[in-house]
């Protein structure tokens, strides 16, 4: 050994070789773990229950209807919080007291209830509260995934609106624009290329909050995915159909994660999101 | 209409309980260039950004070409059209290239079709020297650039006075020079113009007027070579010799 030691009497490991056992026995943990979880668990009935092949094959190309109807669903629900939310937090950083207690409100409750309660009173609640108007369930979606994202997306925006340089917006208004057309032309589309990141962030999570809608109870035919699974579970008899439903949301949310992560490397300054950590 | 371009009368600014300008009264004749100068802290951005109602006064009225601009009824919006500002940090349009920072104001407010806005707007860029970065990001500009970008972008508004907040006090020394020139050329073409500055050689060369303001008031006023070169006033003086001779070599 040609290692060079600073203090011959130091009897103790170098950092570099430290680290090397250090990273020896966290490999064996694992695999240990792994070998002990694998084999304690009744690997057949766990296969027989999660990976049956024939239920896989069966129920795979029938995903593809959900797959569509998350996509849409998530879609619609997105829009219409992305403009709930641009209005909060011209509301939040307005002028007038009113609309600023509203909007923090409005923030504050809806980013502090689980989004569960959400669904069960656009699903529940809204039918009885206007007797008179049929509510597709599109609608219903819409409405309670728009009502969910756009409190966190409120905050982002705030945040994106108020990291435009405030110089900018005095440049503007001595060029004689009005606030309004400073706010569209100046502020908005930094602000937004600012909060670009978190809102992908945003979409994820939209996307697996949209799974919820099972609790509307959405008629045949409009099922998303998490509703599909639950069905063919039944049907089939197992939860293979849900490492289908799973793998399908992977479809949706992995490509999204890469377009986040290519955004944040766009060297644009960013501002974190709300949404906790999902 | 009256010679006087920019009129202020008994303005006075707090912001809370610091009173900022303590009654001002000053004028800008039409095609006239007034330097204000004055210690850090006295007021003169504040009186500057009064002019144009970037600042609310809380008392004194703002006349620009006769129009009172502290009337509740007055169109700010309109009568800005006329006074172009420029800021000592630039404040260019960052997501916007160098011609669509001359050409945005023009479309917006004033609505003037893009082929005319964007003749403008090269005439104005070739003005100050920088016809051939009319495709540049601000972010690829020097501070110089920047700063003679955000003049022509006030100045492709045809404004009738021009405000300038210490121009030349963000850049490095060597890109000053730049800056200078293009605002003495405005001077010679007839501009009015109020400025701000720490640059007592181009106040002396340029300035028909100057202001010497310290604690919120005008303390000196008159002609650069009696205002700078003879100075009345000890406040002046100590002033002067602070800037003029920061070392104290003399
Ligand atoms: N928006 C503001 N809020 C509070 N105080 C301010 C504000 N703007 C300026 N001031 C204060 O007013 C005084 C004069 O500022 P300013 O007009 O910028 O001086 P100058 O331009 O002569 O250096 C300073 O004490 C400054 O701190
Ligand atoms: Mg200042």
């Amino acid at each position: 050994m040609t290692t060079v030691e600073s203090t011959p009497a130091k009897t103790r490991m170098s950092p570099r070789k430290r680290a090397q056992y250090l990273r020896i026995v966290q490999y064996v943990l694992l695999v240990g773990i792994l070998l002990a979880l694998l084999l304690t668990a009744d690997l057949a009935q766990v296969q027989d229950k999660f990976l049956k092949w024939d239920t896989f094959t069966a129920v795979l190309p029938q995903a593809g209807g959900a797959l569509l109807n998350t996509i849409l669903y998530t879609a619609c629900g997105f829009a219409l919080g992305f403009v709930l939310a641009l209005l909060l937090a011209l509301m939040k950083l307005g002028t007038v007291a009113i609309n600023r207690w509203v909007a923090t409100i409005y923030i504050e409750f809806f980013r502090g209830i689980p989004a569960l309660l959400v669904f069960i009173v656009v699903g529940f609640g809204l039918p009885y509260a206007y007797p008179d108007y049929e509510f597709l369930d599109i609608g219903k979606v819409t409405i309670a995934l728009g009502v969910v994202s756009s409190a966190y997306m409120a905050e982002t925006l705030r945040a994106g609106i108020q990291a435009v340089p405030k110089g900018q917006v005095e440049a503007a208004r001595a060029l004689g624009m009005s606030p309004a057309k400073t706010m569209v032309t100046i502020v908005l589309p930094q602000a937004i290329k600012i909060v670009l990141p978190p809102l992908a962030n945003e979409l994820i999570a939209l996307t697996k909050d949209s799974s919820l809608i099972f609790v509307i109870g959405l008629s045949p035919g409009q099922e998303e995915l998490a509703q599909f699974g639950r069905t063919a579970n039944g049907t089939y008899k197992g939860f293979t159909p849900m490492i289908v439903v799973g793998l399908c949301y992977l479809v949706i949310t992995i490509p999204l994660s890469l377009l986040q992560r290519r955004l944040e490397r766009g060297g644009m300054p960013t501002v974190t999101s709300h949404h906790g950590g999902k | 209409m009256t010679d006087v371009a920019i009129d202020v009368r008994g303005l006075h600014k707090s912001f809370g309980p610091l009173e900022v300008l303590k009654g001002i009264d000053a004028q800008v004749n039409r095609g006239e260039v007034v330097c204000v100068i004055g210690p850090s802290g006295s007021g003169k951005s504040t009186l500057l950004r009064c002019v144009n109602l970037l600042e609310e006064p809380t008392a004194g009225s703002i006349f620009v070409d006769g129009v009172e601009l502290t009337d509740p009824d007055a169109d700010i919006d309109r009568a800005r059209r006329r006074i172009g500002m420029v800021f000592q940090q630039f404040n260019l349009f960052t997501h916007l290239n160098v011609t669509e920072n001359l050409t945005v104001a023009q479309i917006k407010v004033l609505g003037r079709g893009k082929d005319e806005a964007l003749k403008i707007a090269r005439h104005n860029l070739e003005r100050v020297g920088l016809s051939e970065k009319a495709g540049a990001m601000p972010a690829q500009l020097s501070g110089g650039q920047q700063q003679r970008v955000a003049i022509a972008r006030a100045l492709s508004m045809d404004p009738d006075v021009m405000l300038f907040d210490e121009p030349t006090s963000a850049l490095d020394p060597e890109l000053v020079g730049d800056v200078l020139a293009v605002m003495k050329q405005l001077a010679a073409e007839g501009m009015t113009m109020m400025v701000v500055t720490h640059e007592m050689q181009f106040a002396r060369e340029v300035a028909d007027r100057v202001l010497f303001m310290d604690g919120g008031v005008i303390v000196e006023q008159g002609h650069p070579d009696s205002v700078i070169g003879k100075p009345s006033n000890e406040r002046t003086r100590t002033f002067l010799a602070r800037v003029l001779d920061p070392l104290h070599t003399r």
